[in-house]
C-alpha cells in the first residue's frame, strides 16, 4: 500500500529538480539545438536543391551545345556541298574556255598553215614553171634544130595533154 | 558485440551488488527465514539513508538530511546518521511500521501516544537520485547546446561525435514523436516533452545501474510519475484550444446525450483525468514490475540456500540466467516506457490543439480555388 501513496517531500524535490532542469534546458539547450538542426536541415535541403538545379542547367547546356554542334555540322555539310558545286562549275567553265581557246588556236594555226601552204605551192609552182620553161628552152634549143622534129614534138605533147585531160587543167 | 558484453558486465555487477545488500538484510532476520516482502519493499521504497553496501560490520552509506516540520514542535533538521545511531528514531520521530500507509516514514509521537505524519521535506534517497539524474541531464545537453551556440549560423561546422549523438537523440524524439503527434503547434511543447523523455529515459537507465549513483528506481515511484503526469495534464488542459473544450463540454453527438442529462460531457470530463492517471500508472507499474521481477529472481537464491546447498546452487544458476534475460528486457523497457510516456503525452497535447473546424473550411476553400 505504501508504494501507492505519493510523498509530499519527494514531490517537492521533484518539483524543484525537474523545474530547474526544464527551465535550463528549455531556455538554453533544446531551442538552440533544434533550431541549429533545423537550420542545417534547411541548408542541406537548399544545397541539394541548388545542386539539382545546377545539374539540370548543365544538362540543358549540354543539350544546347549538342544542338549547336549538330547545326554546325549541318552548315558545314551544306557549305562543303556548295563549295564542291562551285568547284565543279568553275572547272567546267574553265574547261569550256580552254577548249574554245584551243579550238581557236587550232583554227588559227590551220589557217596559217593553209596560207603558208598556198604560198609555198604558189612559189613551187612558180619555180617549176620557170624551171620547166628553162628545161623546155634547153630541150627545145637542143632538139629542135630541124623542122621535122619540132613538129613531131609539138604533136606528141599535144597528144599527151589531151590524153591526160590536162587540157582541163590548163584551161 | 561490445554492447552485449556491456550488458553482461552490468548484469554481473548487479548480481554482485544485490546479493551483498540482501545478505545484509537477511542477516538481520537470522533464524526467521528470508523475508521476501521486506527485502523487496526495502529496495522499492524511499529511505532517509542511501545505503550502498556493508563491508564487514561497517555500513557504507550516504547519510542525507532529514527535514521535518511539525505543527507542534516546528522545524527539525538533522542528518539521517542520527536515526541510524539511535535505532531509527530521533527527536520524538519514529519510523512507521512496514504494513502501514507510510512504511518506514518518520512519524511524530504526540503527547497522547498517537502518531502523526509531519510535513516531510527530507532529501531522501530518491530525492538525491532525482538531483543526480537532473545533473546528468544538464551535463548531457548543455555542452552540446554550447557548441551549437558557438557555431550559430555556421552551416559548415562539423559537429563532434558527442554533439551528433545529442543531435540524434533530440532529433529522434522531436521528429519521431513530437512533430507528428502535435502538428504545427509543436514548438511550444517540444522543450517539455524532450525534458520529460530524457528525464524518464535517464532515470530508467540509472535505476538499472547497480552501484551508487544509480540503482534507485525513481520512475518506479508514484510521486515522480504523478508529477510527470500532472505536467502533461497541465500542458494538455491549460494550453488546450477552444475547439478542445467545446468538444468536451458540447461534443458532436445527438442532443439527448448532452442536453437534459450531460452524459457525454461527464464522460469527457472524466476522460480528462483518466488520461494522465493512465500515464502515471503505466510508467510506475512497468518500472516497478521489472525491478520487482529482478529482485524476486535474486531473492530466489537466498530462498534456495535456506532450503539447502544443492537447491541453492541450482537456484543460483536459474536466477542468473533469468536475471540476464530480465536485464536485457529492462533495458528495452527503459526506452520503451520513456517513449510511450512522451508519445502519449504528445498525442494528448496534440488532441487538445485542434483547430479543425477552421482548418477544414480553409482547406476546402483552397481546394475549390485550385479547382477553379
Amino acid at each position: 500500500m505504501s508504494l501507492l501513496v505519493p510523498d509530499s517531500g519527494l514531490l517537492f524535490w521533484m518539483l524543484i529538480s525537474f523545474g530547474v532542469v526544464f527551465f535550463i534546458l528549455a531556455k538554453f539547450a533544446f531551442p538552440v539545438i533544434t533550431k541549429s538542426v533545423e537550420e542545417r536541415k534547411n541548408y542541406v535541403e537548399t544545397s541539394l536543391n541548388s545542386a539539382k538545379e545546377a545539374k539540370e542547367t548543365l544538362a540543358r547546356v549540354e543539350e544546347d551545345s549538342k544542338a549547336v554542334i549538330a547545326q554546325a555540322n549541318k552548315e558545314q555539310g551544306r557549305l562543303l556541298n556548295e563549295a564542291a558545286q562551285q568547284r565543279d562549275k568553275i572547272i567546267a567553265a574553265a574547261k569550256q574556255e580552254a577548249q574554245a581557246e584551243a579550238q581557236k588556236t587550232m583554227e588559227d594555226a590551220k589557217a596559217q598553215i593553209q596560207r603558208e601552204k598556198d604560198e609555198a605551192l604558189l612559189a613551187v609552182r612558180r619555180e617549176m614553171a620557170s624551171l620547166s620553161c628553162d628545161i623546155a628552152e634547153k630541150v627545145i634549143r637542143e632538139r629542135l634544130s630541124d623542122q621535122q622534129s619540132q613538129m613531131a614534138l609539138i604533136d606528141k605533147m599535144l597528144e599527151e595533154v589531151v590524153k591526160e585531160g590536162g587540157a582541163e587543167k590548163w584551161t | 558485440m561490445r554492447r552485449i558484453f556491456f550488458i553482461i558486465a552490468m548484469v554481473m555487477a548487479g548480481l554482485c551488488f544485490d546479493p551483498v545488500s540482501c545478505f545484509a538484510l537477511s542477516e538481520t532476520e537470522e533464524g526467521e527465514g528470508v523475508n521476501v516482502q521486506h527485502i523487496i519493499f526495502e529496495h522499492m521504497l524511499d529511505s532517509y539513508t542511501w545505503h550502498i553496501t556493508k563491508v564487514g560490520d561497517k555500513d557504507i552509506a550516504v547519510y542525507l538530511p532529514v527535514i521535518l516540520y511539525s505543527n507542534t514542535s516546528g522545524w527539525h533538521v538533522f542528518s539521517s546518521r542520527r536515526l541510524h545511531e539511535n535505532g531509527g528514531s530521533y527527536e520524538g520521530f519514529y519510523p512507521a511500521p512496514e504494513d502501514s500507509a507510510h512504511a518506514y516514514k518518520l512519524m511524530e509521537k504526540m503527547p497522547d501516544g498517537s502518531f502523526v505524519r509531519p510535513v516531510d521535506l527530507s532529501l531522501t534517497k530518491m530525492g538525491l537520485a532525482i538531483i543526480i539524474n537532473s545533473i546528468i541531464l544538464l551535463l548531457l545537453f548543455l555542452p552540446a547546446a554550447k557548441w551549437y551556440r558557438k557555431h550559430r549560423g555556421d552551416t559548415n561546422a562539423v559537429p563532434s561525435k558527442y554533439v551528433s549523438f545529442v543531435e540524434m537523440l533530440v532529433g529522434m524524439v522531436e521528429d519521431g514523436i513530437i512533430k507528428p503527434c502535435i502538428g504545427e503547434n509543436y514548438k511550444k511543447f517540444s522543450p517539455y516533452l524532450l525534458t520529460a523523455f530524457f528525464f524518464i529515459f535517464t532515470s530508467n537507465l540509472m535505476s538499472l545501474l547497480p552501484i551508487f549513483p544509480g540503482g534507485v528506481g525513481i520512475t518506479a515511484n508514484m510521486s515522480i510519475t504523478m508529477f510527470l503526469a500532472l505536467c502533461t495534464f497541465i500542458a494538455v488542459n491549460v494550453f488546450g484550444s477552444r475547439e478542445y473544450w467545446k468538444e468536451i463540454l458540447w461534443p458532436d453527438v445527438p442532443t439527448w446525450l448532452k442536453a437534459p442529462v450531460p452524459l457525454m460531457p461527464l464522460i469527457e470530463l472524466i476522460g480528462i483525468f483518466t488520461k494522465p492517471i493512465a500515464l502515471m500508472i503505466r510508467l510506475f507499474a512497468n518500472m516497478l514490475g521489472g525491478h520487482m521481477a529482478m529482485l524476486v529472481l535474486t531473492v530466489l537464491i537466498f530462498i534456495g540456500f535456506s532450503a539447502g546447498a544443492a537447491l541453492g546452487g541450482s537456484m543460483t544458476f536459474i536466477s542468473v540466467l533469468f536475471n540476464i534475460f530480465m536485464y536485457a528486457l529492462e533495458l528495452l523497457v527503459a526506452y520503451i516506457q520513456a517513449y510511450v510516456f512522451t508519445l502519449l503525452s504528445a498525442v494528448f497535447i496534440g488532441s487538445a490543439q485542434i483547430h479543425h473546424h477552421k482548418k477544414e473550411v480553409k482547406t476546402t476553400e483552397n481546394s475549390e480555388i485550385k479547382e477553379q
